[in-house]
């Protein structure tokens, strides 16, 4: 592995922990191992074996499902005889209309825009990785990959869903959509790509000129 | 590396948030630092972080009251219109007997958005008392608000499919109230402070407690 910090004369294995700040060697890591914080236990770094190809193949399935879960009905409702079913989308209109932009807004934001921008912004990382083609260009995608995790919550929204289904077997009968399964499909998908994604791939190639000057550079 | 627990800080060094690089600020203390490997912005610690959690909190805890006074959503049925509340709608689901559902819901709407608040006012102010007991225990406590906050999204979620299904004309509606918005808000507020609430400073005291005399002195 080459040694992104070797020219700053700091050894390459030298981490500082995110959430309490001790500098400590990172232990090199066997296939499927993790590396914690010796001090307070935080997540300091994985060894997925296989990385690469297995997130790209998690998410170009992830972003398959994606696709079928917001074109699909979720969910139906039969009342006595009449049928309503909605795509989200289409929740999230009527949710709009009805006054409440905020809420809708937030919705569309969490369970639509987050989860495939994040998505999208994988793929625009690790394609190039793959294919060996390595620029600084893709750093800022990956910093918003970063901002954009926590707020996609395709798992909060399914069990939401299932609140509300439970609420509503009095009112009438539930039929489940193809959008449904899809979802709980693409939750998995997502799940195991987060944990096949290492992210010291993208720091391992040096990149060119710039980062010669081993100084933090003020812009 | 070192026989006594060293910090990022005390060594001089600043750590990327985002690829982990480690790297030494100039010594003429320039602001707008970027890291040298992937160009992201790099702070010694996050920004005004209890300053800025604090205003957070506040607004969160403003926001909280007619999140949960205010109806969340108002049901238009033949029997007349009923108005809910997230804890009416708790109790419905109890009285209904789906109780695992009404303590998942309970717990999500009701418990995590107050347990996290107050789990971040307590790490804030022992951060500012400059405490040194139970790092451990905050650290975990920041952990756990961190990891469950999303999950108050749920009753959202539950609004929006209820809205989206229930718009049987002259049957069954169902609205949206204003105090969907009020508790959409305190969900991201609160999300927010954790977000800016930075967990090594928890750790921090530590540094001014030791006999070395490689104190902090960048700020």
């Amino acid at each position: 592995m080459p040694a992104p910090a070797a020219h700053l004369k700091l050894p390459a294995d030298l981490v500082a922990c995110h959430e309490c700040d001790l500098l400590q060697t990172e232990p090199a890591l066997l296939p499927g191992q993790t590396a914690r914080c010796v001090r307070c236990d935080a997540f300091l770094a994985r060894n997925p074996p296989d990385s690469l190809d297995r997130t790209l193949a998690l998410t170009l399935t992830a972003l398959v499902l994606y696709v079928i879960a917001n074109v699909n009905p979720l969910v139906g409702l039969d009342m006595q005889g009449r049928v309503v079913a909605v795509t989200l989308f289409e929740a999230v209109q009527v949710l709009w209309r009805d006054g409440m932009m905020p809420v809708a807004a937030l919705v569309f934001g969490t369970a639509i825009l987050f989860p495939l921008l994040e998505l999208m912004m994988i793929l625009l990382v690790l394609v190039p990785l793959r294919l060996g083609r390595v620029t600084p260009r893709m750093a800022p995608f990956f910093r918003l990959v970063r901002s954009l995790k926590p707020w996609g919550m395709v798992e909060v929204f399914l069990l939401g869903m299932l609140v509300s289904l439970v609420k509503l077997s009095h009112l009438a009968t539930v039929i489940l959509g193809t959008a449904f399964w899809a979802t709980a499909a693409l939750i998995l998908a997502l799940t195991f790509a987060g944990r096949a994604f290492d992210t010291r791939l993208l720091w391992q190639t040096p990149l060119p000129d710039e980062a010669e000057d081993a100084r933090v550079t003020s812009r | 590396m070192s026989r006594r627990a060293l910090t990022a800080r005390e060594a001089g060094l600043l750590s990327c948030h985002v690829c982990g690089q480690l790297a030494r600020p100039p010594v003429d203390g320039a602001h707008n630092l970027r890291c040298p490997r992937c160009r992201a912005p790099m702070h010694l610690r996050k920004p005004a972080s209890v300053s800025t959690t604090w205003a957070l909190l506040i607004a969160s805890i403003v926001m909280f009251l007619p999140a949960n006074l205010l109806p969340v959503m108002t049901t238009t049925s033949l029997l007349g219109s009923q108005q809910d509340t997230i804890m009416s709608g708790v109790v419905f689901l109890w009285q209904s007997g789906s109780w695992p559902l009404a303590a998942v819901v309970f717990f999500a709407s009701v418990m995590v958005p107050l347990l996290k608040i107050i789990a971040l006012v307590y790490l804030t102010l022992s951060v500012q008392r400059r405490s040194t007991q139970n790092l451990l225990q905050r650290t975990r406590l920041y952990r756990l608000v961190e990891f469950v906050g999303r999950w108050s999204m749920l009753d959202i979620y539950v609004i929006t499919m209820l809205v989206a299904l229930v718009s049987f004309r002259g049957l069954a509606t169902i609205e949206a109230g204003p105090g969907a918005i009020a508790f959409g808000a305190v969900v991201v507020l609160t999300m927010f402070a954790a977000m800016s609430f930075d967990p090594r400073l928890i750790w921090d005291p530590l540094a001014g407690r030791s006999a070395d005399p490689h104190t902090a002195h960048h700020d």
